[in-house]
């Protein structure tokens, strides 16, 4: 009772990255609190999910194999999760912020009348005093996140409410095995106790689900474009430029939205996280929400004709200029000096 | 077939044109400086929900949309580009609500409606990006929903096949009618607003904004019972209060703060083959690339 639950996402029966991140978070969490970390699993053949997340210090895994619990549909899924915490009364319940967790985790906080906060980008434990009613509040979840278009970040809590539910976006969280040899106990459950047929009132009729075509994540140099690019054309410039000293190219949302560059690329809050060893910044002002998403890389490199861009204070090197004269003069220096 | 079709729209701050004068002195962010626009997202729903107007000939579209007086302009920007009419909810009481409360708020007020067979609204909306009221709205009204929609594919026999837009991939997805449905970005735009709609509606005001008016227009609005724009408050909607804005909002922020970046000591280099060629060297040198 009262641990700390993370909901698993499951694609071909393997555990998304995102809930192996949430669960190494969760375990630090969990130890802070003095509480157990349990996880859930709902879908179908799940006999091999155990060996995947108890290496990441799962002390209970609860399992809800059927058939038709795969490809996620919202209501079951809802359903389950809302019996198991009503039973379970977890204190904090984490998922990731994907297109399955954005659509469950509203739905359960509603029927919960829990809060819920969406694409956190820090997660912790600490106290709450509210003066006005004259209570304190020990061992709370802080929910860190940017607001307003990334303008200022906000810590929300849920005072009074549990769960406490937060979702993070993949790649905010580190992923880390924390004892292979870690064993905790496996609950299986009679899926028919939790849901009905009124649950499937929506099917999937057709599923095109692709590998990523990016390697945002996993790339040791990005070469990053904002609004201030210009155009879908100047982005070349870019592709250019990885594609000579060999990275991957990402966007800003101000570029994103502006159609230069595709959604899959975007880093930031509600892109990707990325903390690649070079990571240079082209025409990108730097929004907090932009700067969440990338301010772990070991070296950046900010090239804007704007010298007071923000992203500048956060950068190793200040490159004031156009793009059209920086870009090609470093492919250039490149091409002749390591062939 | 003809649909009875609710679009919750939301005006929201335009958070893509922060500039640098939408910042106050002391750091906070300066709502005032905002343009206040119809959320994009939004658009795309109602877009979405105009276009089965125009298949289904006899459909009609209400817009539905929660906020302070001046968010009566959504509903005629809704009008203009082709629905039909439209509420807003608006009370004192409804401040500082999260999104629960919102949701319990926008949820009572469709009970109020009553009738409909589709409920449309953005994915999420950009001051918050929360992508919650959606699924939450569906919830308290007990239907399912069908998120992330790029397009309506089918209505027929009380059933509707939508195309779902994930982050990796496509889904097409069958469900059956009323349920609540959030429409995505990749959605096809919104049209403009038509010349025609304009000019019927340009005179519709909620009964607030008419006591505001210098003219009196009540003969107008007598003659042409269209131009008036519906206003609920939380008793109109029978809502409970204590459900509603911040007492409803389980959530609560315990501190602002605007971001200060762990600055760097930087050097700044100008954009000459020399300095370009050194900064190049150095990074090949400690083997960042190559």
């Amino acid at each position: 009772m009262n641990n700390l639950f993370v909901y698993c996402e499951i694609e071909d029966g393997i555990v998304a990255d995102v809930s192996l991140e949430l669960l190494t978070k969760g375990r630090t969490l969990a130890t802070t609190l003095g509480c157990k970390l349990e996880a859930v699993a709902i879908g179908e053949n799940l006999d091999n999910i155990g060996e995947q997340v108890f290496p990441f210090g799962i002390d209970t895994l609860h399992l809800f194999d059927d058939s038709r619990l795969y490809p996620y549909t919202s209501l079951p899924h809802t359903s389950i999760l809302i019996k198991l915490f009503e039973d379970e009364k977890p204190q904090v319940a984490l998922m990731g912020a994907t297109s399955i967790g954005r659509d469950l985790g509203p739905r359960v906080s509603s029927a919960l009348f829990s809060g819920l906060t969406a694409d956190c980008t820090s997660l912790e434990i600490g106290s709450h005093e509210d003066k006005k009613e004259g209570k304190t509040y020990e061992n709370l979840l802080y929910q860190i996140r940017p607001a307003f278009g990334g303008n200022i970040v906000a810590t929300i809590i849920n005072p009074e409410c549990r769960p406490q539910m937060a979702t993070v976006r993949e790649g905010v969280m580190k992923k880390e095995v924390l004892d292979t040899n870690y064993k905790g106990e496996t609950r299986k459950y009679d899926v028919n106790e939790y849901i009905t047929d009124a649950d499937f009132v929506v099917s999937v009729i057709d599923r095109q689900i692709e590998k990523s075509k990016t390697n945002l994540k996993g790339s040791p140099i990005i070469i990053a474009g904002g609004y201030g690019v210009g155009s879908k054309e100047n982005f070349q410039l870019l592709y250019d430029l990885a594609g000579v000293i060999g990275g991957e190219v990402g966007g800003s949302r101000a570029a994103v939205d502006a159609g230069f560059i595709e959604h899959e690329r975007q880093i930031g809050q509600t892109g990707v996280t990325v903390r690649p060893k070079l990571y240079i910044a082209c025409g990108i002002s730097g929004q907090i929400q932009h700067i969440a998403g990338m301010q772990e890389s070991s070296i950046i490199i900010s090239i804007n004709n704007d010298p007071t861009a923000p992203i500048n204070t956060i950068a190793d090197y200040v490159i004031t200029g156009t793009i059209e004269e920086v870009l090609p003069k470093m492919i250039k220096y490149y091409k002749q000096n390591m062939k | 077939m003809s649909l009875k079709i609710i679009v919750l729209a939301k005006q929201v701050p335009d958070t893509r044109n922060v500039g640098k004068d939408a910042m106050k002195a002391d750091g906070t962010v300066n709502r005032a400086a905002l343009p206040a626009i119809f959320n994009p997202e939004d658009l795309n729903a109602l877009e979405q929900a105009l276009r089965l107007k125009d298949a289904y000939p006899g459909t009609t579209v209400t817009l539905l949309t929660m906020g302070p007086g001046r968010a009566a302009e959504i509903i005629r920007e809704g009008l203009y580009r082709g629905a039909d009419g439209g509420y807003l909810l608006t009370d004192r009481a409804f401040a500082g609500a999260d999104t629960l409360a919102t949701s319990y708020a926008i949820s009572m007020a469709i009970r109020k409606i009553g009738e409909f067979d589709l409920i449309l609204c953005g994915r999420q909306a950009i001051d918050g990006d929360t992508a919650q009221v959606g699924p939450q709205v569906a919830e308290k009204l007990g239907l399912s929903q069908i998120t992330y929609a790029e397009e309506i594919k089918e209505v027929k026999d009380g059933k509707i096949i939508i195309k779902r837009r994930l982050e990796r991939g496509v889904e097409t997805v069958e469900g059956k009618l009323p349920l609540v449905v959030t429409v995505n970005g990749s959605a096809p735009e919104c049209r403009p607003r038509n010349a025609k709609y304009l000019q019927k509606y340009k005179h519709a005001k909620t009964v607030t904004e008419k006591q505001e008016a210098d003219t009196d227009y009540t003969e107008l609005y007598n003659v042409r019972p269209y131009l008036n724009l519906q206003e609920w408050s939380v008793a109109d909607v029978n809502a409970d209060v204590k459900w509603c804005g911040l007492s409803g909002s389980p959530t609560k922020v315990k501190k602002i703060e605007n971001v200060i970046f762990q600055a760097k000591e930087s050097k700044t280099l100008e954009p000459t083959d020399n300095e370009i060629d050194g900064l190049m060297k150095e990074l090949i040198a400690n083997h960042t690339i190559g």
